[in-house]
């Protein structure tokens, strides 16, 4: 095991940055999936039947397909249609169509909206409607129910399954080394390939992931038992409450 | 134009076709020997063992946090270097499409003997200890109270994760595309560089990949229903 190449500033710049790209795809997927999730979900249970039909679609091709293979499509596949089109390059837009990063974005919301989508949509629907009835009968508007007594309920039902897919997108974002996106498995390959050491650039990576796999589960964690409604089951769980 | 158009789908039907078989293979071979790792897995999380119990966690803990393309790529170059070792004491060096389809399977079915573990220690949990213990009562050898008890009881809990983790190993032999394995992604990939058509190829290789998940969606059903035979149904 060689591991004297970490000592190089190059190297220790390469790491620096796939580690923070990692987090910035994994922080806009998130804000962005999670925001689709809830438009999936309610275009499934009160969009109109066409938009209904046209989602449920969505979804299922979404979670029927691999996320590399929905990666090489947008990126070299769309990419390349969007290439074609007159006058594009000389738009605000042409920018934000030659960067990978934008295309693995759009790639891990689409994903993340999709199979979110599903767990929120089942959430909506277990959540008891005398509740929503009693919020309409005190008067809030629709809009009202849906989002101080729906969506708050419903993330209350599928908190902990939400947080698991949000460590699925973790695990999914060295992916994005395919598409030459500066990951931290591309600046393990880049070592790889400067070093010729085939396995010590990989250990690194895989331990860092390993690290920031545990930080992720402890935060969410933190975030499920401070969640409002969480609280009562919290207590139940520690045992101090019982003894004292 | 006309060069562009000349080289289509039907030109790349065959090479991809096969490519979907080999796929297909992966993914079939990886299920079986990962469906024994869960099944070792479990027994070992679940044995009165200490040490046994430790090294199935590690196994089962490590493998699920580390993303499956890193684990695919360090276990690809750690499994080719050994079996090409172990090839070459046979006197077989050399034999390079075997080497690269035997650490295909068994690289995805390590990563998915990790994930088959907890299903099976979940659902071997769930069935009822009366069950168990009638069986002990009735002084049944341990293997027949395995695969007339353990078995069946477990199934109908375990078959929604195995249905589960089965579409995610269809979905993760496109990753065997990334070490360079000629499998279906590989060969669409190849297909698109050369005819220039990405859109229609990707287009392709997703219609193909939905193909095989969907259908293998409503088999899982059937299953489950044959499995659930004689329970009450859920409403």
């Amino acid at each position: 095991m060689d591991f004297s190449w970490l000592s190089d500033p190059f190297y220790q710049g390469y790491l620096w940055e796939g580690f923070v790209n990692t987090l910035w795809l994994l922080l806009v997927s998130a804000v962005g999936g999670l925001l689709l999730a809830v438009g999936v979900a309610l275009a499934r249970l009160r969009g109109p039947r066409p938009l209904a039909w046209l989602t449920w679609a969505f979804t299922t091709v979404m979670r029927g397909t691999p996320l590399l293979v929905q990666l090489f499509f947008f990126y070299y596949g769309v990419g390349r249609l969007l290439e074609g089109v007159p006058g594009i390059r000389e738009t605000f837009l042409w920018p934000l169509l030659r960067d990978p990063f934008f295309f693995a974005a759009l790639t891990f919301i689409l994903s993340v909206g999709a199979y979110s989508g599903e767990v929120i949509r089942g959430a909506m629907q277990s959540v008891p409607r005398g509740e929503l009835e009693a919020g309409r009968a005190f008067g809030l508007s629709s809009f009202q129910v849906l989002v101080r007594l729906w969506l708050p309920r419903a993330i209350q039902l599928c908190l902990p399954t939400l947080t698991g897919e949000m460590i699925l997108l973790l695990k999914s974002v060295p992916l994005v080394s395919t598409i030459a996106l500066m990951d931290l498995l591309q600046a393990a390959n880049i070592i790889r390939d400067e070093t010729f050491l085939v396995y010590e650039p990989l250990l690194l990576i895989a331990g860092i992931y390993l690290a920031t796999t545990v930080v992720l589960t402890l935060g969410l964690r933190l975030v499920e038992l401070n969640f409002p409604g969480m609280r009562p089951t919290r207590r139940r769980w520690l045992p101090i409450s019982s003894t004292g | 134009m006309a060069s562009m158009t000349s080289e289509g789908l039907v030109d790349w039907a065959g090479p991809i076709l096969s490519g979907a078989l080999t796929t297909v293979q992966i993914a079939v071979l990886a299920y079986a020997i990962g469906l024994l790792l869960g099944l070792l897995g479990a027994g070992a999380k679940l044995s009165p063992w200490a040490p046994l119990r430790g090294l199935a966690t590690a196994y089962s803990t490590l493998i699920r946090a580390v993303p499956e393309l890193l684990l695919i790529i360090l276990l690809y170059y750690a499994g080719a270097q050994a079996l090409d070792a172990l090839l070459a004491r046979l006197g077989m060096a050399g034999a390079v499409q075997i080497t690269g389809f035997a650490t295909a399977v068994g690289v995805l079915a390590f990563v998915q003997g990790a994930y088959m573990t907890e299903v099976f220690r979940g659902a071997i949990l769930a069935i009822p200890r009366g069950q168990l213990e009638a069986a002990d009562a009735f002084g049944f050898s341990r293997w027949t109270r395995f695969h007339r008890f353990v078995l069946p009881g477990m199934l109908p809990n375990a078959l929604p994760g195995m249905s589960n983790l089965w579409l995610i190993l269809i979905k993760d032999t496109a990753l065997i595309s990334v070490i360079g394995f000629n499998e279906l992604f590989f060969t669409i990939q190849q297909a698109a560089a050369s005819s220039r058509a990405y859109f229609l190829f990707y287009s392709a290789a997703g219609v193909i990949y939905l193909l095989m998940t969907l259908s293998s969606t409503a088999l899982f059903a059937r299953l489950e229903r044959h499995v659930r035979r004689g329970q009450p149904t859920e409403v």
